[in-house]
């Protein structure tokens, strides 16, 4: 029997002059994480965008959590979006999204 | 808990908008410590206005500056004019000479290789051998590897890589600071370690070189450059008259 994945939540911040869609910033984890660790590291990661408030800049990545050190190196990469310079912040990282949201008050 | 420590800010001294935010962004992000590059004829008065942001910010400022000498010659004459007006120096190894001459010497405390060209970067086996013997740590700045793109930052982690394993085998410190010049290349210190971790340097070592090494830098320093130091393990405990009813 397969084991199930084990998850963690990441809290994360944009930092930014101009305004980024949840789009924007999927794409641009998504493409930081495909440049470090080519498309057979990607497939491990098991990334998901869960959460973006635009308003706020604040948002949550869910991923395997063999892979965060990968995630956070990728999303610490990242330097611009729609070549704007942005950075990304990564807040708290924790196992389960209550948890995450008691840590990390957006 | 550790305190994290970034030895090397770059802000543009005469912009203290710039220097405020900076400062204000790495407390935010959890470091106890920074280390901002000076010239090295700084003002004292200067010093004292950032000493005094980084006091309402609460975050321990460290005075550094970044030696860039063309000669061993003149890396021995700056060496001898400044190490008693600075916490932490660095030297930014161009050359050979320069590298070899840094790494022997127990004034030098980083040995930093700015130069993104292998060939240009000279911490190999002879250097780490003297560096080891001497108290010089080798530094790695972590704004290249952010900013850098497709080739360049490939060669980068291929030299960062080796480095970090001959710096292992010969028991030389790495410290992990930011180099970063705005506020657009400072990140957390896991998000340093997790960038780390791509040139092989395992994650409880990239954390060590951001807390535990450069503060031992500093501590070391501090209590040398005060007026109580004699030579190392002995200290003045008290002065002749010091304490008139005795």
């Amino acid at each position: 029997m397969s084991k199930r994945m084990r998850k963690r939540y990441l809290a994360f911040r944009v930092a930014s002059e101009q305004s980024t869609s949840k789009r924007d910033v999927a794409d641009a984890v998504w493409n930081a994480i495909l440049k470090l660790f080519g498309e057979y590291g990607a497939s491990q990661t098991h990334l998901a965008l869960i959460e973006y408030n635009q308003e706020k800049r604040w948002g949550i990545i869910r991923c395997s959590h063999r892979t965060v050190e990968m995630v956070r190196a990728a999303v610490a990469s990242i330097t611009e979006i729609n070549e704007k310079p942005v950075t990304i912040y990564v807040l708290g990282v924790s196992g389960t999204l209550k948890a995450l949201k008691r840590k990390v008050s957006p | 808990m550790k305190k994290f420590v970034d030895l090397h800010l770059q802000p543009s001294i005469k912009d203290l908008t710039q220097v405020k935010n900076m400062i204000n962004l790495a407390s935010e992000l959890g470091y106890h410590m920074i280390g901002i590059t000076l010239p090295p004829n700084v003002k004292q008065a200067i010093v004292k206005q950032l000493q005094n942001i980084c006091n309402n910010i609460k975050i321990d400022l460290v005075t550094r500056v970044d030696l860039s000498p063309k000669t061993p010659r003149e890396l021995l004459h700056n060496l001898s004019r400044f190490r008693r007006k600075f916490e932490v120096i660095s030297v930014i190894c161009t050359s050979k000479a320069v590298a070899r001459q840094a790494a022997k010497d127990r004034r030098v405390d980083l040995l930093s290789f700015p130069s993104t060209n292998p060939r240009k970067r000279f911490f190999d086996h002879a250097e780490a051998e003297l560096a080891s013997k001497a108290l010089s740590s080798l530094e790695i700045d972590m704004a290249p590897l952010i900013s850098l793109k497709s080739f360049q930052r490939i060669r980068l982690l291929s030299s960062l890589r080796k480095e970090v394993e001959i710096a292992k085998k010969f028991d030389v410190p790495v410290t992990i600071s930011s180099g970063a010049t705005n506020t657009h290349l400072i990140r957390g210190p896991y998000d340093y370690a997790a960038i780390a971790v791509l040139f092989d340097m395992a994650m409880p070592l990239a954390l060590r070189a951001l807390s535990e090494t450069p503060l031992t830098i500093v501590k070391r320093n501090r209590e040398k450059l005060s007026p109580n130091f004699v030579a190392p393990g002995i200290h003045i405990i008290r002065r002749k008259n010091c304490c008139p009813n005795a």
